[in-house]
């Protein structure tokens, strides 16, 4: 009982949250909107039973990429203001809002008709769990994320350095 | 017990609130910001289906969006601080060299 009480406060929490993102017209404040959703996120993880990925999210989301974001959005300080939304609206816009709510409805009425009912069962995915699998049959794609981070470190140092061509 | 087609709605709700972000907004970080929306949305989904299954696929699926994603930061962000020392603006609207 307390664990549905959980899903949908929880739930409402990262809707509302991911809402402020998306809307306020503030940058920072969006960005802290989008931590409150990661925390939220991180808490349905949990309910599912990935203790691992929901800590590692955390780590990695609302510990270092955020703060990245927040350090970038505040050396940009009045710069990276936008125009109101209310302020540019354009008739046109709502053509893409309405095709995107229009399929989003379509794929939950055939979610919800279609079946899909299946009952979770929830598997633990601690830390040990999750690095035997990661460490005997996803060894390859381990390996490939690291070439991707370094590459990904050796672009950011190529982009970012002053006199760049 | 939560059905499972809950995580899915949450997660298709989430995934569409990124994806209005991403059309609405001009400042090119807070685009940035919808994009990783609508990547942890799609590892709600994947945590989901994990459990769905009853295997643990699905969260190192998850595992793998999020290092992916940790890169596609470093670049994008890099990408925007680029934009922001030449231009002076990160509004999507002055970047306009790649128009045909």
């Amino acid at each position: 009982m307390s664990q549905a009480f959980l899903f949908y406060f929880f739930a409402a929490v990262a809707v509302l949250s991911a809402l402020g993102v998306v809307f306020h017209p503030r940058p920072a404040r969006a960005l802290l909107c989008l931590v409150v959703t990661m925390f939220a996120l991180a808490v349905h993880f949990t309910l599912l039973g990935a203790y691992f990925v929901a800590m590692a999210h955390l780590i990695v989301y609302a510990g270092a990429v955020l703060v990245l974001f927040l350090f970038v959005i505040m050396l940009q300080g009045a710069g990276a203001r936008e125009i109101a939304l209310h302020q540019r609206f354009n008739i046109i816009y709502l053509f893409p809002a309405g095709l995107v709510s229009l399929l989003l409805a379509g794929g939950l009425i055939a979610l919800i008709r279609g079946g899909a009912f299946r009952a979770l069962q929830i598997v633990e995915g601690t830390a040990e769990n999750i690095g035997t699998l990661l460490f005997n049959q996803y060894l390859l794609p381990f390996e490939w994320t690291s070439l991707l981070i370094l590459l990904g470190v050796f672009a950011a140092i190529a982009l970012a350095k002053k006199d760049a061509a | 017990m939560i059905p499972a087609t809950h995580y899915l709605i949450l997660s298709a709700v989430l995934f569409s609130i990124g994806i209005l972000g991403v059309l609405i907004r001009r400042n090119i970080l807070l685009i940035l910001l919808s994009i990783e929306l609508m990547l942890n949305a799609a590892n709600l989904n994947l945590i989901a289906g994990s459990a769905m299954h009853g295997r643990l696929d699905g969260q190192l699926s998850a595992f793998f969006v999020m290092v992916v994603a940790a890169a596609e930061v470093t670049i994008g962000l890099a990408i925007a601080v680029l934009l922001f020392r030449q231009k002076n603006s990160v509004d999507t609207h002055e970047i306009k060299e790649l128009k045909g």
